[in-house]
């Protein structure tokens, strides 16, 4: 039988050098139709230590990263040890013999990766000796990888034609020293490409360009792991009439600055991570007092304070409702896919505008680093929704009343002022008791702008679930999708609307009997919220940095429904 | 608009510095209306926490836009107001605690960027709302209740300081000589790039030296305050150290950096030079 899905990882000392082969092994094999999804993890350096950059190739829709390696490529013996024991059984390691020696074991092989690379006459082409031997450990069609490397390195310079050649050599050299060898891991199914245009992205990427669609006008942010990609983004690309990009001197700054641009009239965003987001805490609060729209994104890494910036954890839904001090529940979006990174980057901004305040979008650093094929989103159909501006007389007041008021924007009519301090109609600061009463509900009232009926359900008849969100979602949608096949049917609800979240479903999971609820982090934040509102949720938790296993969702989803089973009987 | 409005119940002591800083403002303000042909509605007043920030709430006559937003952050409030909309009058409102204490961080970066916005700086030498406590320009030795045994901290030199993070409008007023303050201030709003206007606005309650500022006869005291000498070279930053090397309180322009280009020029530069690439064009570049 044909292989549907192949994982290949590429381990060693940190450099780009990995991270390139994942993504070139990704972009080959997505030309010619598979579907493609990368994995990076490394130290929080600059250059070199321990760093792993993974690659999964399939003839379907890649959910997760893959649990297990079909091929490890190992750059020295330190990465040998630590990810050998990942390979499945039948599966290959290619070891840089330059660096360290094997006995013979039957499943791992050496090249002297740099030698052949030098004797290509391209001593840079390293990748490419790799890629050679792996396109024949897959039985890769020999023409598809000196198809795409003609393609990519013709770009009109001298010296193209040499590069060219000398990656096509050594692609050559390489697939002679896996031939030699002796390994074969079958044919590769041919894929069937997926239908319509697709675009490979990084999550970051995929929310500063939906943040743009929706009419973004002014970003302020500051260098933080894993968050930066989006400030080099937009400094790039948020540059015509009316926009304003700028690197801000803190996270302080970046978030008072963007409220001051919603302040204005601006679609304002910043993005940060842990460290960062503890920082904006005040400014955010003042969002939601003054009633200013703004958007944060908190790309969720290891915490607490520096943590581990650049591991995946979801440890952030707790603070990112409750992100200050007082009476505040700010509306949380967290995106579970490389597509709803688009999509979630658009509706943060809307939902700002909607019921003007603030709105936290919560990614992680695996989505952030991951390069996945997705359908080109269609930015036409993305709505560029604008908050109610006051055109009136001067002499309004702002803040009356218990529902959303049209703000008025300075340059226009209806001046007042934005205050943080308890406040009247007026703006003007107030400690009458009423008063905190009155505004205080207004404030929450404006919530329910933002309920509407958007998640996902099937299977609803049963009467366990599982509940999911933000990046847990593909591994936990494969694990639900392979459980199905062997017959455990339970209920799936998602969404990235964590807070509101949609009436309906709530109202769904309040009559399950058991709803588990997989998250990356040790308190089992999202249940325990879910358990607040009277739903019997438990929490599937790992706290490790690194991305759930399916392998492991299944065996921890199968024995809490086995003992839930147990506990009925004994009832 | 605490005329009009009651429900609003701060006042400022009697006699306190910050009511010629409100009427200042408002002169200085209303005078660039004229000049230029402005609304009202074209200034934004951002106001910090403290005392001082409470003059957004007070202003007479026409009501600007106003934010009274966190204790120390006016300076980026300002940042994210001008660079959205270049066109709006953008004016801080601040204290010696607010401005210099807490948000002391954001000077600097302001100062590189030149802003243009205009900081008025109410400096009582204490922090007044929280009673009394010492702040950056209390002097050395003061007895306040957070230095029951005398201040441990030699006093900030805010001018020195303004100049010497890079501040491209330096300016030193008295709240007692508000017409020639309204006139800094016009002249700090017409600056093109960052201002500061640092103001001597006496605390009557916890830090009364009004007679050190004014000189007082009666009592034998001589005043600190003296004029700028109207052939200072404002544009001379050398000379501008030079005036601060003299003691007491100088009033006037202290340094006007010639040729000040503000950010929101630069930006424009910029987006001459910068190619906007559509979406399109964006998404194409990330196409299989």
């Amino acid at each position: 039988m044909a292989n549907k899905d192949f994982v290949v990882r590429f381990a060693g000392e940190g450099g780009g050098g990995l991270v390139t082969s994942a993504e070139l092994l990704a972009q080959v094999t997505a030309q010619v139709g598979y579907h493609v999804k990368t994995y990076v993890t490394f130290p929080s350096q600059i250059m070199g230590g321990p760093t792993f950059a993974q690659a999964r190739i399939s003839t379907a829709p890649v959910l997760s990263y893959g649990d297990e390696l079909d091929v490890l490529v190992a750059f020295d013996r330190e990465a040998y040890n630590t990810h050998q024991s990942e390979v499945r059984d039948g599966g290959v390691i290619i070891y840089n013999s330059e660096d360290f020696q094997l006995e013979e074991d039957g499943k791992s092989f050496g090249m002297r990766i740099d030698e052949l690379a030098k004797s290509s006459g391209n001593a840079r082409a390293a990748n490419m000796v790799i890629l050679g031997a792996i396109a024949n450990l897959v039985n890769m069609p020999e023409h598809y990888l000196p198809e795409f490397v003609t393609k990519r390195f013709t770009r009109g310079r001298p010296g193209d034609e040499e590069i060219i050649k000398g990656n096509i050599l050594a692609l050559a050299l390489g697939r002679e020293e896996a031939k030699k060898s002796g390994f074969s891991l079958g044919e590769m199914e041919v894929p069937q490409p997926p239908e319509g245009e697709q675009i490979m992205i990084k999550g970051n990427d995929a929310i500063s360009i939906g943040a743009i669609a929706a009419g973004l006008d002014t970003f302020i942010g500051y260098p933080i792991s894993p968050a930066t990609t989006i400030l080099v983004y937009m400094e790039r690309n948020l540059t015509g009439p009316g926009k304003f990009v700028y690197q801000a001197s803190s996270e302080i700054e970046s978030i008072t600055s963007i409220v001051g641009a919603g302040f204005a009239g601006k679609k304002a965003m910043t993005s940060t991570a842990g460290p960062g987001f503890s920082l904006m805490s005040e400014g955010i609060g003042l969002a939601w007092m003054a009633e200013i729209p703004a958007v944060i994104v908190n790309v969720q890494r290891g915490g607490p304070a520096t943590g581990l910036p650049t591991k995946v954890e979801q440890s952030d839904l707790l603070t990112a409702i409750h992100p200050a001090h007082g009476d505040v529940s700010v509306p949380v979006i967290a995106v579970g896919t490389v597509e709803e990174c688009f999509y979630g980057g658009a509706l943060a901004l809307n939902w700002a505008e909607r019921y003007q305040g603030p709105v936290i979008l919560l990614s992680d650093h695996a989505l952030s680093e991951q390069a996945q094929n997705i359908p080109i989103p269609d930015v036409n159909k993305v709505v560029d929704e604008r908050r109610k501006t006051y055109q009136g007389q001067n002499g309004y007041e702002r803040y009356a009343g218990a529902e959303l008021s049209p703000m008025p924007i300075p340059g226009g009519p209806g001046a007042y002022v934005a205050n943080g301090s308890e406040h009247d109609g007026m703006g003007d600061t107030t400690h009458l008791a009423s008063r905190h009463v009155e505004m205080t509900e207004r404030r929450f009232g404006k919530l329910k702008l933002l309920e509407d009926d958007n998640y996902e359900r099937e299977n609803t008849d049963s009467p366990i679930a599982i509940m999911t969100w933000g990046g847990s979602k593909g591994s936990t949608r494969e694990a639900y999708d392979r459980m199905a096949e062997q017959g455990q049917q339970v209920g799936w609800y998602y969404t990235m609307q964590l807070n509101p979240l949609p009436p309906k479903l709530l109202e769904e999971l309040k009559k399950k009997e058991l709803v588990l609820v997989p998250e990356l982090n040790y308190l089992g934040q999202f249940s325990s919220l879910l358990r607040a509102k009277g739903v019997k949720a438990e929490s599937i938790t790992q706290y490790t940095g690194t991305p759930f296993k399916v392998k492991d969702l299944i065996t921890m989803i199968t024995d809490k429904i086995q003992t839930h089973e147990k506990d009925l009987v004994k009832v | 608009m605490s005329k009009k409005n009651p429900e609003y119940d701060f006042k400022w002591c009697p006699g306190c510095g910050d009511f010629g800083v409100k009427r200042a403002l408002e002169l200085g303000v209303e005078r660039r209306n004229i000049e230029l042909e402005m609304p009202m509605a074209n200034t934004v007043v951002v106001a910090g926490i403290g005392c001082s920030g409470n003059l957004v709430h007070l202003l007479d006559g026409d009501q600007p836009f106003g934010i009274h937003g966190l204790h120390g952050r006016t300076l980026p409030f300002s940042f994210g107001i001008k660079m959205s909309n270049p066109d709006l009058n953008v004016v801080v409102v601040s204290g010696d605690g607010d401005f210099l204490s807490i948000g002391a961080e954001h000077i600097s970066p302001q100062a590189q960027r030149n802003l243009n916005v205009t900081a008025i700086v109410m400096d009582n030498g204490v922090y007044g709302l929280t009673k009394g406590q010492s702040s950056p320009t209390t002097e050395l030795g003061v007895i306040t209740p957070t230095t029951p045994y005398g201040k441990l901290e030699n006093p900030v030199n805010p001018l020195e300081l303004y100049l010497t993070l890079g501040v491209s409008f330096v300016a030193s007023g008295f709240s007692s000589k508000t017409r020639e303050l309204a006139i800094l201030i016009n002249e700090g709003m017409k600056h093109p790039g960052f201002s500061v206007v640092h103001v001597q606005s006496p605390c009557t309650t916890y830090n009364d030296n009004y007679d050190q500022l004014k000189g007082n006869e009666k009592k034998g005291i001589d005043s600190i305050a003296w004029d700028v000498p109207k052939d200072h070279d404002a544009s001379d930053r050398q000379a501008a150290y030079g005036l601060l090397q003299q003691s007491g309180v100088p009033l006037g322009i202290i340094y006007q950096r010639p040729d000040s280009e503000p950010l929101d020029q630069r930006v424009a530069g910029m987006r001459q030079k910068a190619s906007p690439r559509t979406l399109d064009q964006q998404l194409a570049t990330f196409k299989i």
